[in-house]
């Protein structure tokens, strides 16, 4: 790859002391982040089990509803509430190995019949959300960034409207002007992609800002180093270095911010999720905590915290391959 | 000329050069003068400050006064922003929104930090196996991105204004956390603790008298910056029916219950919405301009 050539003209100073062989660190990483996530279900798990009140009144009905003992004590032990907290625990942590997410307080069914046709429709919508967000950035990036004061101050102010967005307000928005409005789209609803577009775009654009934020300042730093120079020097058009030599670099502490983003936008897809009323991850976390429904509530957290880890593993697993100077501390700084 | 320089020398062999981007320009520009934006987020930062405090300075209509033979009126003379589907004054509900919305977010944001805070500088000053510890931990809350943590903590704790700044500072905090213990070390490592520990002072006394009043000090901006990103979590909440509830006059309540009218009257959801923006747009701005200026005077 023409990478490496780039690399050695870039100003930034060479590490040789990598931690390991890509293989080992790989391997630790995975170790790492399998850590983190049974951390998280254990601390989800007894953090949810201080919510106060009885799961068995959320079982049989709510507050209003006046269960008999033998029924408590027949549901109680139905859903293993008997047990010690930590039996119940290490029996969770089992199902899970399994596949298994217990059964709903509210539903009385599996957890995964309920919150498992809801995972696709929330990863189709975050990923959209993110190639939006990331379509937009660029073209800011591309189009403003040393391009005179004017262009250069309007871009930077975009982008700071941009992420300052509340995304419930942009998805509102979207839908007086574009489903209400002119009809373009569907106001509500899941059926193809376009009525992807305006829910993912309500999650994008304040997404946009943050990453476009982030890969200005690094395409800022690039174009002033000496290969962008040295490419000017050899006559290429400044279309072709920006796209070509100057973009590569710039966008890897984007990616890093990816990463993150995915995260927050498979959370944050709730507000999209009730505004158009899509099926999806976030809109049964909601509803499982209105309905105090724990295994439903600790299954979305398990299954977005997965999802996090994940992409994170995979995106420093890539960073690596992508630029071997990294460090540590990591090249964004 | 080797074109492989380190930054430094690179910056101070471009003086000469006529180079395509100029990115000293920027921070000479910000040390020289305070920009148009800056003052205009300013400006309009002072309203909301104003609006927040002393609301009957706006106020022209009592913002829970229900008016039914005027519901739904388009914004007008009368009504700047219109009324709403019981008729009542939507620019005065979201001048009363403002207090409530400002310290909701003041306070999300005074707990992440006193969270944060407290987990940074511990980890900061603490030994290795305390300070790994909790990095660990803060590792740990990491996996809880954006509004999961914020959830978690309702799930917990129920609905309801507190709870809410509760959550969202809880969310807030490990990114607090991470930012605190970074500054702690560094200044650690500055010469006048070296100093006062070879004065002889007691360790004690370095940690509140030297130590957390310079890692307070850029304080003030992590407040502006992160309050305005408070204030959106915090209407999120109430949006989803998990924070503020109706009648109250929320912003992001306002919004969920303007979302019912929206095909007649899109004034109800659109005015609640734009100052949640201004909110977070002008403590941006401003926290932004707050930082750099801090970052040229180091």
């Amino acid at each position: 790859m023409s990478t490496k050539s780039l690399d050695s003209l870039s100003a930034a100073p060479r590490t040789t002391a990598t931690a390991g062989t890509a293989g080992r660190v790989i391997a630790q990483r995975t170790a790492g982040s399998i850590f983190v996530l049974w951390a998280a279900v254990t601390l989800t798990f007894f953090v949810l089990r201080l919510t106060p009140g009885d799961p068995v009144t959320a079982i049989l009905g709510g507050a209003g509803s006046s269960p008999s003992p033998e029924t408590v004590a027949a549901v109680r032990a139905e859903y293993g509430l008997d047990q010690p907290v930590l039996v119940q625990y290490l029996s969770y942590l089992g199902g899970l190995l399994r596949g298994d997410f217990g059964v709903s307080y509210i539903f009385k069914v599996p957890v995964l019949e309920i919150i498992g046709p809801q995972i696709l429709p929330t990863l189709q919508l975050a990923g959209l959300a993110l190639v939006f967000a990331w379509i937009i950035a660029l073209a800011f990036t591309i189009l403003t960034v040393g391009r005179g004061r004017v262009l250069d101050g309007v871009g930077r102010g975009i982008e700071v409207f941009f992420a300052s967005l509340p995304q419930f307000w942009v998805g509102i928005m979207l839908a007086v002007v574009f489903a209400v409005t002119l009809g373009w789209f569907p106001v509500a609803g899941n059926d193809g992609f376009r009525s992807l577009v305006l829910p993912a775009l309500s999650l994008a654009i304040p997404l946009a800002g943050f990453i476009a934020q982030v890969t200005r300042s690094s395409f800022e730093e690039v174009l002033a180093q000496p290969f962008i120079l040295s490419a000017r020097a050899r006559g290429l058009s400044d279309t072709l270095v920006r796209i070509t030599h100057a973009l590569r670099h710039a966008i890897l502490p984007g990616l890093t911010l990816s990463a993150w983003a995915v995260g927050s936008l498979v959370s944050s897809a709730v507000v999209a999720e009730i505004i158009f009323a899509r099926p999806g991850l976030g809109r049964s976390l909601v509803d499982a905590i209105t309905n105090r429904d724990l295994p439903v509530t600790l299954a979305v957290v398990f299954i977005i915290a997965a999802v996090y880890i994940l992409v994170n593993l995979v995106v420093d697993v890539l960073y690596r391959v992508v630029d071997p100077r990294t460090n540590p501390k990591g090249s964004a700084a | 000329m080797s074109l492989i320089l380190d930054p430094t020398t690179a910056e101070e062999d471009r003086s000469g050069v006529p180079t395509p981007a100029k990115p000293q320009s920027r921070t000479f520009r910000f040390v020289r003068g305070t920009p148009i934006g800056v003052w205009i987020a300013a400006a309009l930062l002072a309203f909301l400050v104003l609006a927040a405090v002393a609301p009957s300075v706006f106020l022209r209509q009592d913002p829970f006064e229900i008016d039914p033979a005027n519901a739904f009126e388009s914004p007008s003379g009368v009504h700047l922003f219109g009324t709403d589907q019981n008729g009542r004054d939507v620019f005065s509900r979201v001048v009363a929104g403002t207090g409530q919305s400002l310290l909701l977010g003041l306070a999300a944001t005074a707990i992440g930090l006193l969270l944060g805070g407290a987990l940074g500088i511990t980890a900061g000053v603490s030994g290795k196996w305390l300070d790994s510890a909790i990095c660990r931990f803060v590792e740990i809350l990491f996996a809880f991105p954006g509004l999961l943590l914020a959830l978690i903590v309702i799930a917990v704790s129920g609905t309801g204004v507190v709870t809410a700044a509760i959550a969202v500072g809880v969310g807030s905090a490990p990114g607090y956390a991470r930012m605190l213990r970074t500054q702690t070390l560094q200044v650690i490592a500055a010469p006048y603790v070296e100093t006062a520990l070879s004065l002889g002072r007691s360790k004690s006394h370095i940690l509140w008298h030297t130590i957390v009043p310079n890692v307070a000090r850029p304080l003030f901006v992590l407040v502006t910056l992160g309050i305005g990103q408070a204030i959106v979590w915090a209407s999120s909440l109430s949006f989803l029916g998990l924070g503020a509830q109706p009648p109250a006059a929320e912003w992001g309540a306002m919004l969920a219950d303007g979302r019912n009218y929206l095909q007649v009257a899109w004034w109800i959801a659109a005015f609640p919405g734009i100052f949640i923006t201004l909110a977070a747009l002008t403590t941006t701005v401003v926290g932004h301009h707050l930082q750099r200026r801090l970052e040229a005077e180091v």
